[in-house]
């Protein structure tokens, strides 16, 4: 390659521009939580956890009798469907950056991909957090008109100590959810693999353990859904916790580490 | 400015990149050109960052781009007008890519204009785009961020001729102002009409690189005559490598005056004689990658 025919280029060099700033933590945060709800899925996702969180306010109102009008009871039914359903949430932020390659404009404008994750991990535990307060916040709602129509004294049946309880298995179902996201990778797997991890390894669990003297001791040290179950019963005892956190260190945290290693290596195509 | 130094990227025992070192300069329109399945994509996300190179390095504006504090401010790139989120509004597509730049809101509208996609069409989601309107909406987020830098894979793909012709305007625009271009392409004759520098690169490997003019004049001449043998026997006496184009001509390589000369030394009446331009580069291209190519000695 010769020099001779380049000059001409030389003196259309670009003027030198300032270098930009490096972007922030928090847009990062703020453009993931975006992207959370600007999809069509993330869109109907939210609507239906709202309607299905109405529904089942109504139906407690309408169907549970009188002595069943307990802040417990509107809590667990707006509860139940956010916690199955935001862990989704959870996934998909994480998965569609493969399944929809949108990853390729996302890791090469945001090239620590640590970043992007660590993004995309707080603002699902802030997501899951928030919701859960406003679906007992929607609770207290149902609860006073509730009783109210039907005539009864108002119930209010959750301590603090179980309210944080709730918020912490909330948020442990959507770390659940991120951490599927990110060992799989792939939507529709991961979808798979959360509802299979949460309904029928739990069920497996339970008929091995009836089955099972041996199974049936080491059940809570093993068993994450199984320990994680003390949180919706109100404060754990010193023992749940070493259950919680042992069990969770095998489903959780382990898988997670193994996950994390692999999007940091992987290529994104 | 985008600097690949001796980058090789190897999966299993398939050098996909395989020693390629070259430079995009600013001011000008490099082409990256090659058959399907030679190693462009890979080069190109290696200098994204997407893949991680087995060894050598690629730079842009001098640094790694994962070194670069907001790439997209200074470096474009699509390598994929498919890879975006099918359920997302090409208006919210390019939010979020603004958002992530720290750009105002103002220029979103301002690229969906540059690239000719109207407001209804920003409103639809991609999954309901036609590959052009993905490739211009791809082409808006790398132009987004005013970068120095644009990294283009297969830009023309999908395009109708009237895109292909304003995103070579848009191009050419683009390096005149003094920014660096790089696009792939495996048709020559797309490069060929904006590039001002090439890169051949087949089986991983680079087969040539330069200067269009200079790789155009390299490709020889194109002569034809009634006594074949006769000329062949002159031009190779003369040490001029030829080969044969159809039964009645070569293609020499050497300058059309020096072809000439030969020939009225010989005695031997020719019947065309010209520069082999485009149709050279063409028939160089197939036989630099006929080795590499997967219908071998097509050429």
């Amino acid at each position: 390659m010769t020099n001779a025919t380049i000059d001409r280029s030389v003196d259309r060099a670009p003027i030198p521009r300032a270098t930009p700033s490096p972007i922030p933590f928090t847009r990062i945060l703020w453009v993931e939580l975006t992207k959370m709800f600007n999809t069509r899925s993330g869109l109907w996702l939210m609507v239906s956890i709202g309607l299905t969180a109405l529904t089942a306010t109504g139906a407690v109102i309408l169907f549970a009798s009188d002595s069943e009008l307990t802040y417990d009871n509107f809590g667990a039914a707006i509860g139940f469907p956010m916690v199955v359903l935001l862990p989704v949430v959870a996934i998909l932020s994480v998965t569609s950056e493969w399944s929809q390659r949108s990853g390729l404009t996302t890791f090469t404008l945001v090239p620590q991909r640590g970043r992007v994750i660590g993004g995309k991990l707080t603002v699902a535990v802030l997501v899951g957090a928030v919701s859960i307060v406003v679906a007992l916040g929607i609770g207290a709602l149902g609860n006073v008109v509730g009783s109210a129509i039907a005539g009864v004294d108002t119930v209010w049946d959750i301590s603090m100590n179980q309210a944080l309880s709730i918020v912490l298995a909330n948020v442990l179902q959507l770390l659940i959810g991120f951490m599927l996201g990110v060992l799989i990778r792939n939507s529709a797997g991961a979808l798979v693999a959360y509802f299979v991890y949460n309904f029928v390894l739990s069920t497996l669990a339970m008929l091995l353990a009836t089955s099972q003297d041996w199974f049936r001791d080491l059940q809570p040290w093993v068993d994450f859904n199984f320990a994680q179950g003390a949180l919706f019963d109100g404060g754990l005892t010193a023992s749940e916790w070493a259950h919680l956190g042992t069990s969770g260190l095998i489903w959780l945290v382990a898988p997670l580490a193994v996950g994390l290693a692999m999007v940091m290596r992987s290529e994104v195509k | 400015m985008i600097d690949i130094t001796a980058l090789t990227r190897t999966y299993g025992g398939l050098r996909a990149v395989d020693d390629v070192t070259f430079s995009a300069r600013p001011g000008r329109v490099t082409g990256f050109l090659g058959p399907n399945g030679a190693g462009k994509s890979t080069t190109m996300r290696v200098m994204v960052g997407l893949t991680p190179p087995t060894s050598g390095s690629a730079t842009v504006l001098g640094r790694r781009h994962a070194d670069l504090p907001n790439p997209g401010r200074e470096v474009g790139v699509l390598l994929d007008a498919s890879a975006q989120h099918a359920g997302r509004t090409g208006r919210e597509t390019l939010k979020v890519a603004a958002r992530t730049m720290g750009l105002p809101m103002s220029t979103v509208d301002d690229m969906l204009d540059t690239v000719s996609l109207t407001p209804k069409e920003a409103e639809r989601r991609v999954k309901n785009y036609s590959l052009g309107m993905r490739q211009r909406l791809g082409i808006a987020t790398a132009l987004l961020g005013d970068p120095e830098v644009l990294i283009l894979d297969e830009p023309a793909n999908g395009l109708d001729p009237a895109g292909i012709r304003w995103m070579r305007d848009l191009l050419r625009g683009f390096a005149n102002k003094g920014g660096t271009v790089l696009l792939s392409s495996h048709l020559l004759h797309e490069i060929e009409v904006i590039a001002d520098d090439l890169v051949v690169i087949g089986q991983g490997r680079i087969v040539a690189q330069g200067t269009k003019d200079e790789l155009l004049a390299s490709a020889g001449t194109i002569v034809r005559a009634g006594d074949l043998i006769e000329l062949g026997r002159a031009l190779t006496g003369s040490g001029i490598h030829v080969v044969a184009l159809g039964d009645d001509g070569y293609r020499a390589e050497a300058a059309p005056e020096l072809v000439g000369k030969v020939a009225h030394a010989a005695g031997v009446p020719l019947h065309e004689l010209r520069a082999a331009d485009g149709a050279g580069l063409e028939e160089m291209f197939l036989e630099l990658t006929a080795e590499t190519s997967r219908e071998g000695a097509a050429a």
